[in-house]
Order: structure tokens, then C-alpha cells, then sequence
């Protein structure tokens, strides 16, 4: 126990490699859910069948966006954006230029999430809410969006959960945080309280954020 | 009042083309309730798209008062709907919005003032008999108060016609008599012009003034229902007053002709049956019968047999010039024969048999 207090890299490095994590899995959410949403809803809505069909964009942006980038194995999308990251950024290193690759590389798992949560959505509802007079966008707010809250919560808790495990991935490439601590001093030098307490760590941090996810949407569900 | 002139939809289905409207006709007064019935295949789910424009006939007109709304454009769509009010076999409430907020919903799509979406949808919660459900959602509410959330939300826009697409198909039989009772009396309240789209057809006989008969895509029969239950030939005075399967007595009246005799309003009054006796000297039986109140008038169809040696053609000479329906309904006496009554079969009407009667059933 003793060890975990007099050690040098936890006692150093740690506050830093927390809020490194932090920072990339906030910001790399942010921008997940700001794009990944309305794509999300662009798919539902564009579908043959949906509110307004376009098969040709819908299967351009479903076939060609969403399944390409869902296809190419994180570690290596991740390695491939660095350019666009340091366009962006004006860095390739640290949690910032980081959120870049992490974004783009959930924002189409979460934008799938988001269209099968609509799905969801009984059609009866839809139907009531077109009968009664609404626009497109006050169906797409009103009823798609609104009606499927609890679930959207649940994606969204995944999608973070997941940036959790992906932003550790993206330490390794420069993006700094708790994985970068695990691989650099539990991995390479063999220091096994420092490998111990960010893997404790990053299981607290999944744990909170799932027990908060479900939280919010157990009080959003009225069924 | 609500007039559906040749209503046609074609959907195409890859190359082949599937009418399922083909020329709707209707009309319906303001104030009273119509009956649409027929088979699950008939076209009512077609003909509730067209008539509240979530789906474009491919011909004909639906119009309100005069106003047209099957050819409006795009843009005026949501006005249009507005019209109608639409109540749906499964209420089809948000679960998201108590029930106060779910008869908001149509008042908020058109800025109204908070205020007045306060007071307006505590009169419609009253008029449909839940005050005090103001924030129940509809989890915490049964199927019959869901339905009159349903209600009370297709009242908010004030609509002209309230159209129910089979709204009692998912409720016990005691709720489908407290929301039909409902229906009828903000008919009544209201003005309003009522469609009902059912498979049912004791929500036709409780509520109804007048029914059409949907059968694959177009209507086969309609009129008011005094008028169709009080004619014989009628294949929904069949379902209306439908008679049990029976077979011909044995005994003092084997081989005896077998009636079927239709009585509607004052002449159900009358001792018909014993007069014919008494008239032609001879014995009767009745084998069958029931007896309804539909449209505010009593109706009673019955099949009796004769005496055997009986002068049928008198007896329905002499029922005829009394205004009451009869015919033979089969002379056959051996048991393998039993009674014809061709009358009954209502296979060609494209009905299920078992929703409009045991004696279709039993019959064809």
C-alpha cells in the first residue's frame, strides 16, 4: 500500500495522465454526439420507407461513409488520421489532436446506434403525430427524438464507454493519458503498481459513467 | 359532413399493380356516425391513409364541407390534416408526455399560447372523463383511459371529422361499451362527423347510423342501418341479425317448408306469427331467431317451419302484404340436406365469418 503513495511516476505523472484521458474522452464525445446524432438521424430519415426517402444519398452515406470507417480496425484509422489531425490541430500529439481520430473513428458506431434507436420508435406514433399536423422536423423533435431519449442516453453511455478503452489505444500513438502511463512505465518497465492502479482507474471511470448512463435514462423512461 | 367520391389507390408492387381502393364512394352527414366495415384485406387501412393524407389516392376526392383535400398541395398537407381528427386501434400516445401533455401535442405544433394550451386541455380531459389524469403517463393508465387520451388529443385541433380506425379492436368488451357510448355522445355534443373503420360488428350495431360494406376495395352495400338490417336480401342484415344454424324439426312438422321471415319497426309490434296461424289454419315452429334494437328501431329475424301440407306461396303472399320480409328458405327434409340457406353464406362479401355471426359460419 505503502508503495502506492511513495511512488514517483503515480505521485508525478498520474493527475496529469487522468485529466489527459479525461480531456480526450470529453471532447472526443462531444463531437461524437454534435455529428453523430444528426447523422444518425439523417440515416433513419432518408431510408427507404423513412419520413423523407433518398436512396441514393442514404445508401452513399450509409454503404460507402458509415460501413467504410466502421471497417477499418481502430489502431490503424487512428494511425492514418494523424495528418488530419495535425491539419486540424497543428499537433499530432496530446489528448487534443488525439479527439480527432477518436471522434471521427465513433462517430459512425454512434450514429448506427443512434438510426436503431429510432427504429425503435413505434410507426403508429409517427403516423398520430403526421395526422395531427406536424412538419417533418417536429416529428423528427417531437416524436423520433423525444420518444427514444432513454435509448439515446443508453448509445451515448456506450459510445463513451468505448471512447474510454480507444482514447487508452490513442495514448500509445501520442495522445498521452492513462494508457500511455500503463504502456510506458506498467508495460515497459515493469512497474506493476503503476499498471495496477490505472487499470483500477479506468475501471472506476467505466463504471461511473455507466452507472450515471443509467441513471439518466432509467428517469427519462416513462414506459 | 365528409363526402369520398370514386376513391381509387393502386400500389405497385414491383410490376404488378394491387388496387386497393377501387372506387370508394361515401358520404356522411354532420353529426352522424358511419360505419366502415369489412375483412382484415378489404382496404380499410388503405382507405384511413388516404382519407387523412398520409398516403395519395391515386384518384377520386375526399372533401369536407365542400373543401377539397385529396388534391392539395404539399404545402397546405398540414392544414388539411388538421381537419380530421384521427383516434387509433392502439392509441398510439407518447409515452414520453403525460396525458396532459399528449393533448397538448397537436395545440404546441401550432404555437398556441401556453395558457390557452393549459385551459384547452383541461376541458378536453374533462370531456373525455379524466380530470385528475393530468399527469399520468400513459404506463400508469388502462387501455380504455389510454383511448380517451386518444380522443381527447384528436378533439384539440377541433377538428370536422374524427375518424376511428378500430378503435375498440384492443379493448375488453365493458371498456369497448364505455368508448363507444363516448364516441357517440361527443357525436352528438360536438357536431362532429364520425367514420369508424371496424371488423366488429357490434360496434356498428351500437353505434352507427348508417354502415358500408368493404369488400376488396370497393363498397358492395350501404345505407342506413334501419335500411339494411330490414332487408332480407342483405348481406349485412345477415351479419346484423344473424341466425343460428339449425335443422328441421322431426316430429309433427317434418318435412314441413322452412321460412325466413324479417320483421323491422312496427311490424315487430305485431302478432304476425299467430295470425298466420290462426289466417291459414295450420301449426307452426320457430327454429330460429333473434331479435335486435339497430338504428332506435326493433328487428327480428326468424326462420319458422310450417305444416307440411302448408300453402307456403299464400303465407308469404300474406306476409308480403303486411311489409314484412320472408322467403323460402328451403323446402328439403331429409337431415343430410338440412336447411338450405344459401341466404346465410356471406363468402363472397370476403368476411370472416366468425366476426360477423355464428350462422354464416355454420352454413356455407
Amino acid at each position: 500500500m505503502n508503495d502506492i503513495f511513495s511512488n514517483p511516476v503515480l505521485a508525478k505523472a498520474l493527475p496529469e495522465a487522468i485529466v489527459e484521458t479525461l480531456q480526450m474522452v470529453g471532447i472526443s464525445a462531444f463531437f461524437t454526439v454534435l455529428v453523430g446524432l444528426p447523422l444518425g438521424v439523417f440515416l433513419h430519415v432518408t431510408a427507404p420507407g423513412g419520413l423523407r426517402p433518398m436512396p441514393v444519398t442514404n445508401r452513399i452515406m450509409s454503404d460507402v461513409i458509415v460501413n467504410i470507417t466502421r471497417s477499418i480496425p481502430f489502431a490503424i484509422l487512428m494511425v492514418a488520421l494523424i495528418p488530419l489531425a495535425r491539419l486540424l490541430t497543428g499537433t499530432s500529439l496530446g489528448p487534443i489532436a488525439a479527439s480527432v481520430s477518436l471522434s471521427i473513428g465513433t462517430i459512425p458506431f454512434f450514429a448506427r446506434l443512434v438510426e436503431t434507436c429510432l427504429r425503435d420508435v413505434h410507426h403508429g406514433k409517427i403516423d398520430a403525430a403526421q395526422v395531427m399536423g406536424s412538419t417533418k422536423m417536429q416529428v423528427i423533435n417531437k416524436v423520433m427524438l423525444r420518444e427514444s431519449l432513454p435509448a439515446l442516453v443508453a448509445a451515448t453511455t456506450t459510445t463513451v464507454v468505448t471512447l474510454v478503452g480507444y482514447s487508452a489505444m490513442a495514448g500509445l500513438v501520442g495522445g498521452g493519458g492513462l494508457g500511455k502511463l500503463a504502456y510506458n512505465y506498467g508495460f515497459q518497465r515493469f512497474d506493476v503498481t503503476v499498471m495496477i492502479v490505472t487499470i483500477v482507474l479506468i475501471i472506476v471511470l467505466v463504471q461511473v459513467i455507466q452507472l450515471v448512463g443509467e441513471q439518466i435514462a432509467r428517469s427519462l423512461d416513462h414506459r | 359532413m365528409i363526402t369520398v367520391t370514386d376513391l381509387r389507390k393502386v400500389y405497385r408492387q414491383g410490376k404488378k399493380e394491387v388496387v386497393a381502393l377501387d372506387g370508394v364512394t361515401l358520404s356522411v352527414p354532420k353529426g352522424s356516425i358511419h360505419g366502415i366495415i369489412g375483412h382484415s384485406g378489404a382496404g380499410k387501412s388503405t382507405l384511413v391513409r388516404c382519407l387523412t393524407l398520409l398516403d395519395r389516392p391515386t384518384s377520386g376526392s375526399v372533401s369536407i364541407d365542400g373543401t377539397e383535400l385529396s388534391s392539395v398541395r404539399d404545402s397546405e398537407i398540414r392544414a388539411a390534416r388538421r381537419r380530421i381528427g384521427m383516434v387509433f386501434q392502439h392509441a398510439n400516445l407518447m409515452d414520453s408526455r403525460t396525458a396532459a401533455g399528449n393533448v397538448a401535442h397537436p395545440l404546441e405544433l401550432v404555437k398556441t399560447p401556453k395558457d390557452k394550451i393549459r385551459a384547452k386541455v383541461a376541458d378536453l380531459l374533462s370531456l373525455v372523463g379524466l380530470e385528475g389524469f393530468e399527469n399520468a403517463y400513459p404506463s400508469q393508465l388502462s387501455g380504455g383511459q389510454r383511448q380517451r387520451v386518444g380522443i381527447a388529443r384528436a378533439l384539440a385541433a377541433e377538428p370536422d371529422v374524427l375518424l376511428c380506425d378500430e378503435p375498440t379492436s384492443a379493448l375488453d368488451p365493458a371498456t369497448t361499451d364505455e368508448i363507444l357510448d363516448l364516441i357517440q355522445d361527443l357525436t352528438k355534443r360536438l357536431q362532429l362527423t364520425v367514420l369508424i373503420i371496424t371488423h366488429e360488428m357490434n360496434v356498428v350495431k351500437r353505434v352507427c347510423d348508417s354502415v358500408s360494406l368493404l369488400s376488396k376495395g370497393r363498397i358492395i352495400e350501404h345505407g342506413a342501418l334501419k335500411d339494411v338490417a330490414g332487408d332480407l336480401e342483405s348481406k349485412l342484415a345477415k351479419a346484423l341479425l344473424p341466425l343460428p344454424a339449425s335443422e328441421p324439426l322431426k316430429g309433427a312438422l317434418q318435412g314441413g317448408p322452412v321460412l325466413e321471415i324479417l320483421f323491422a319497426g312496427d311490424n315487430a309490434k305485431e302478432p304476425v306469427l299467430t295470425g298466420v296461424a290462426r289466417h291459414f289454419d295450420i301449426d307452426l315452429n320457430v327454429l330460429a331467431g333473434s331479435v335486435e334494437t339497430l338504428g332506435g328501431q326493433q328487428f327480428g329475424h326468424l326462420r319458422v317451419q310450417l305444416a307440411e301440407n302448408a300453402d307456403y306461396d299464400a303465407v308469404l303472399a300474406y306476409l308480403h302484404q303486411r311489409g314484412i320480409g320472408a322467403k323460402l328458405a328451403g323446402t328439403k327434409t331429409t337431415a343430410s340436406d338440412a336447411v338450405d340457406l344459401d341466404a346465410v353464406d356471406l363468402d363472397d362479401a370476403d368476411l370472416d365469418k366468425t366476426q360477423l355471426g355464428d350462422a354464416a359460419g355454420r352454413n356455407s
